[in-house]
C-alpha cells in the first residue's frame, strides 16, 4: 500500500482507497496550474495595469477592450475557445511551429487561465495605483526621484499593501476556477474526482473533494491574513 | 465568408435561431436564481449578525464552505446528490418509476445557494454600515423590530449593497456557463453542440462569448443607472458644490 491510499483506508473509504493517488497527482496538477497561472498572471497584470494607466492612447484602448472581454465573458467559454477554437486551426499552427503547444490541453489550460487572471489582476493593480494620493508622486519627484524610482520606490510599495487583499481573493476564485481543466480531459482535482465517480458512483468522493478544496482555501485565507499583518505592522490600523 | 454567414442564420441551416434560444436560456437562469440567491443571502447576512449561538455558527459554516467548494463540483453534487437523495425517499415511500430532477432546477439551485453565500457577505457590510442611531430612533418612534427592518433599515440598505449585488450578479452571469454540464441547453451548450456537428469551434464559441459581452455590458450599463437612482439626493464623494 503506497502513502497515497492510507488515507482512504483509515477513514474506511473505499472509494477514496482505490482512487487516493489519483486524488493526490489531481491535487498535484490543480496546485500547479493555480501556481504557474497565478504567478504569470501577476507579472503580466502588473504591466498591463501600467500601461493601461499610462501608455499612449491607442495602447489604453486596446488594454481596455482587452479588460472587458476576458472580465466580460465565462473563463468555461474562454478555455473554450482557446483549446477547441485556436486549436481547429492546426495546419497554420504546424506552419508556425506552434503546434505542440496548441495540441495540449495543458497549455491551453495554462494559457486561458493566464490571460483570464491576469486581465482581473491588471484591474485590482490599476485600482490600487489609483488610490494613491497624488501628492506620493509629486513629493517624490521634488525630491528629484526618477519615474522609474518613484515608481519602484514610493508608489509599488504602497499600491502592494492595498492590491494585497484583493489579490487573495482572486488567487481563491482562481483555486475554484481551476476545476474546469476538468473539462478539457484534464485529470486535475476534479478530473480525478469525476473519474472515480463515474466508475465507483460513490458519492462520497465528491464530498471528499469539496473538503480538500474547502482546506485549501482556508490554507490560503490564513495565510493571506498572516501576510497582511506583517505588511501592515507599521501602520496603525490594527 | 458567405459560409460563415449561413451557418449563423436563421434557419433550417443555421444555428442563429438555436444560439438565440440557448442565450434565453442562460438570462433566464440567471434571472430564476437572483431573487433566490439574493433573498437567501440576506437571511444568512441577518443569522451571522443574530444573538443566537446556533444561527450564527451555522451561517459561518455556510458562507465558509460554498464560498471555498468549486461552482463546478457544488453544481456536480447538488445535481446528482440530491437525485439520490429524493430517489430515496421516493422508494422508501413505496412510489414507483424514476424521480429525475431537472437540469434547470439543479442548477438553479446550485448556483442561488453559492449566490447566497457570496451575496451573504456583502449584506452583512452593508447592514454594518447603517448606523445604530436608525434603529435606535425607528424603536423610539414605537415600531417594531419588522417594521423598523422593512421601513428604516432595508430602503437604506439596497443603497450601499448595491454596487457589491452588481458583482455578483456579473459573476452568476457568467456561472450560468457552467449548467451546460448538467445537459441545460444554455448559451454553452448549444456553441458546444453547434461545433460537434459543423466543426467550427472557433466560430461558435466566438459567438457565444459574444452573447455573455453583450449580457455583460448591458448589466453594467443598467446597474450604474440603478446605482444613479439609489444615489439620487445623496451628494457624491468630492462633488463640486
Amino acid at each position: 500500500m503506497t502513502w497515497c491510499e492510507y488515507p482512504g483506508a483509515w477513514i474506511g473509504l473505499e472509494v477514496l482507497q482505490n482512487y487516493g493517488c489519483r486524488m493526490a497527482s489531481g491535487l498535484g496538477l490543480t496546485l500547479q496550474l493555480v501556481a504557474i497561472s497565478f504567478g504569470l498572471g501577476i507579472a503580466i497584470g502588473l504591466g498591463l495595469a501600467v500601461l493601461r494607466l499610462r501608455g499612449p492612447k491607442p495602447v489604453r484602448m486596446i488594454l481596455h477592450g482587452y479588460m472587458t472581454f476576458f472580465r466580460g465573458t465565462p473563463l468555461l467559454v474562454q478555455l473554450f475557445l482557446i483549446y477547441y477554437g485556436l486549436g481547429s486551426f492546426r495546419p497554420f499552427w504546424q506552419e508556425v511551429g506552434l503546434w505542440w503547444f496548441f495540441r495540449d490541453p495543458l497549455y491551453c489550460c495554462l494559457l486561458a487561465f493566464t490571460i483570464n487572471t491576469a486581465a482581473y489582476q491588471a484591474e485590482i493593480f490599476r485600482g490600487a495605483l489609483q488610490s494613491l494620493p497624488y501628492g506620493q508622486a509629486e513629493a517624490a519627484r521634488a525630491l528629484g526621484m526618477r519615474p522609474f524610482a518613484i515608481f519602484l520606490r514610493v508608489e509599488m510599495p504602497q499600491a502592494m499593501i492595498v492590491a494585497l487583499r484583493p489579490l487573495g481573493n482572486e488567487l481563491i476564485v482562481m483555486i475554484k476556477a481551476s476545476a474546469l481543466a476538468s473539462l478539457v480531459t484534464l485529470f486535475d482535482l476534479m478530473g480525478a474526482t469525476r473519474l472515480a465517480f463515474a466508475r465507483s458512483f460513490d458519492l462520497s468522493i465528491y464530498l471528499v473533494a469539496a473538503l480538500i478544496y474547502l482546506a485549501l482555501v482556508e490554507i490560503i485565507r490564513r495565510v493571506w491574513d498572516g501576510l497582511e499583518m506583517r505588511l501592515t505592522r507599521h501602520m496603525a490600523l490594527r | 465568408m458567405q459560409y460563415y454567414l449561413d451557418l449563423l442564420s436563421f434557419g433550417p441551416e443555421g444555428w442563429g435561431d438555436e444560439l438565440l434560444a440557448g442565450a434565453l436560456v442562460t438570462i433566464s437562469i440567471a434571472l430564476a436564481t437572483l431573487p433566490f440567491g439574493l433573498a437567501l443571502g440576506l437571511a444568512i447576512a441577518l443569522a451571522k449578525r443574530s444573538r443566537s449561538w446556533t444561527l450564527r455558527t451555522f451561517a459561518t459554516l455556510y458562507t465558509t464552505i460554498f464560498r471555498g467548494v468549486p461552482e463546478l463540483l457544488t453544481l456536480y453534487i447538488i445535481y446528482f446528490g440530491v437525485q439520490v437523495l429524493l430517489q430515496g425517499v421516493w422508494s422508501a415511500l413505496g412510489l414507483p418509476g424514476n424521480l429525475e430532477m431537472s437540469p434547470f432546477l439543479a442548477g438553479m439551485v446550485a448556483l442561488g445557494v453559492v449566490l447566497a453565500a457570496f451575496s451573504a457577505e456583502v449584506w452583512l457590510g452593508a447592514l454594518n454600515a447603517i448606523q445604530k442611531g436608525q434603529r435606535e430612533a425607528a424603536a423610539a418612534l414605537g415600531l417594531t423590530k419588522w417594521q423598523a427592518f422593512r421601513l428604516v433599515v432595508f430602503p437604506q440598505l439596497m443603497r450601499v449593497a448595491l454596487p457589491g449585488l452588481g458583482n455578483n450578479w456579473m459573476v452568476l452571469l457568467k456561472e450560468t456557463s457552467l449548467v451546460s454540464v448538467i445537459t441545460l441547453q444554455d448559451t454553452m451548450f448549444i456553441a458546444t453542440r453547434a461545433n460537434v456537428v459543423t466543426k467550427e469551434p472557433f466560430l461558435f464559441f466566438g459567438a457565444a462569448a459574444l452573447i455573455y459581452l453583450f449580457f455583460s455590458v448591458i448589466s453594467t450599463w443598467g446597474f450604474d443607472r440603478l446605482e444613479d437612482r439609489a444615489n439620487r439626493g445623496h451628494a457624491r464623494a468630492g462633488a463640486s458644490r
